[in-house]
């Protein structure tokens, strides 16, 4: 089944505070955090599918009382760790020796070229099975097929419901795999869009709708 | 089946303090000592994310394409290669899609799984649009959601929500504001507001 971060449909979180005239970083460790974060993900030591992945691995009470960055301090410590780079006694006494930049630690000089470059997803990949018009319907339950208890981008809210295929992607990585080093795997990735009186059972109005893209492993035809 | 190693080190970020300030100053610490980060590196990654990236480029778009009937066009083809053109593609906005707001449909995006957002075209996403009540909410209830942005839709406008669960990246254009008929595009970016190209704002009307 899906974890903590799974949250689309939940009820009981209250209004959203549009918070009108927030500064960009309402605290200055946030923007330490963000950057921080930006700049060790860049070595390349863990792909996008894998930080999300650990921020999603994180205890469900701690995934609740963080706030936003600290789920990312709390990825990139886990993962530095996960990947070699930190130890944990590192972490624990805050201290490391001084040792020269990496090879692949992000230079000042190169920041503005990568954030430009970005790290695109699409891939040369296998033919499309379906079509725009297609009926299909996402897996049951929203789950990793290839390692148990697993990430997946399946909301669980779309799970076993039928949706249109409304647009096509091309060939994507795909994160059920990427996410655990299993290999970039990349499939055709959709637009489905599902109809909002079928996903909740009493839509605020008839007709609304919601689209998510998803992987083809992730659909069947609808019979 | 392989099981999920991931809970292995999960818990490895409790060994930092508990205050977040002190946490990420700790980690810092120990990623710069290491030569794992630069710190003139994330001097600029802030420079960059405080100063150059914001809603201004998404405005800019947006603007563009209500006053170019060719450029909306091309944006429809793929807005990711007028992006890319326009050194406007990059982190998390490597696959950007727009979708245009018209008397029928109004569209709100969301990433419910986590945070998903057009960083070249918007900058660094607002908190609401991280918390747990959007995040939650927006699938659900849009038209609830909208109502705490102080926003009313007309009877019978239908709500596609797009939860933005791959890097497909979403940037709606809102329905240009009347009274705006041969505008150029300077004149009609100061109208497009951050939220307008969530979907969780409108365009602002014109002063008059």
């Amino acid at each position: 089944m899906t974890r903590v971060h799974d949250m689309g449909g939940r009820h009981g979180d209250g209004p959203v505070d549009p918070c009108r005239d927030e500064p960009l970083f309402a605290e200055a460790w946030h923007r330490r955090a963000m950057a921080v974060t930006v700049a060790s993900g860049a070595m390349g030591a863990w792909n996008i599918d894998v930080s999300r992945h650990a921020r999603e691995s994180l205890a469900p009470k701690d995934y609740a009382r963080f706030s936003y960055y600290e789920k990312w301090i709390a990825g990139v410590a886990n993962l530095s760790v996960a990947a070699g780079l930190v130890t944990r006694a590192e972490l624990a006494d805050g201290v490391a020796e001084q040792a020269p930049l990496a090879p692949k630690t992000l230079r000042a000089a190169d920041v503005a070229g990568a954030l430009t470059r970005g790290a695109p997803s699409a891939r040369p990949g296998p033919a499309p099975r379906f079509a725009p018009g297609d009926r299909v319907v996402a897996r049951l339950p929203a789950r990793n097929a290839l390692v148990a208890g697993g990430h997946t981008r399946l909301p669980a809210y779309a799970a076993g419901h039928v949706g249109v295929i409304a647009a096509l992607h091309g060939a994507h990585v795909l994160p059920d795999s990427n996410g655990h080093r299993l290999g970039e795997a990349p499939e055709p990735l959709y637009t489905v869009v599902f109809d909002a009186g079928d996903l909740w059972g009493a839509p605020e109005r008839a007709g609304d709708e919601v689209a998510a893209d998803l992987w083809e492993s992730y659909l069947t035809a609808a019979s | 089946m392989p099981h999920d190693h991931h809970d292995r080190d999960h818990d490895a970020h409790s060994l930092l303090p508990p205050d977040p300030a002190l946490r990420i100053k700790a980690l810092e610490t120990i990623l710069t000592r290491k030569g794992l980060i630069d710190p003139a590196a994330v001097d600029e990654i802030l420079d960059i994310y405080e100063h150059k990236v914001g809603p201004q480029n998404g405005a800019r778009i947006v603007a563009r394409a209500w006053a170019d009937p060719a450029f909306l066009a091309a944006l429809r083809e793929d807005a990711a290669a007028v992006l890319d053109a326009m050194d406007l593609a990059g982190r998390q906005g490597e696959h950007v899609v727009v979708v245009e707001n018209t008397p029928e449909t109004h569209n709100i995006v969301v990433c419910t799984l986590c945070s998903c957002y057009p960083w070249p075209l918007l900058g660094i996403p607002p908190s609401w649009y991280k918390s747990d009540a959007y995040r939650a909410r927006a699938v659900r209830e849009p038209r609830a959601v909208l109502a705490d942005f102080g926003v009313a839709l007309p009877e019978g406008r239908r709500v596609r929500v797009w939860d933005s669960t791959a890097e497909i990246r979403y940037l709606v254009i809102p329905a240009r504001p009347a009274g705006t008929e041969g505008w150029d595009e300077d004149a009609l970016i100061p109208l497009v507001t951050r939220d307008s190209m969530i979907g969780t704002g409108l365009a602002r009307d014109p002063a008059p």
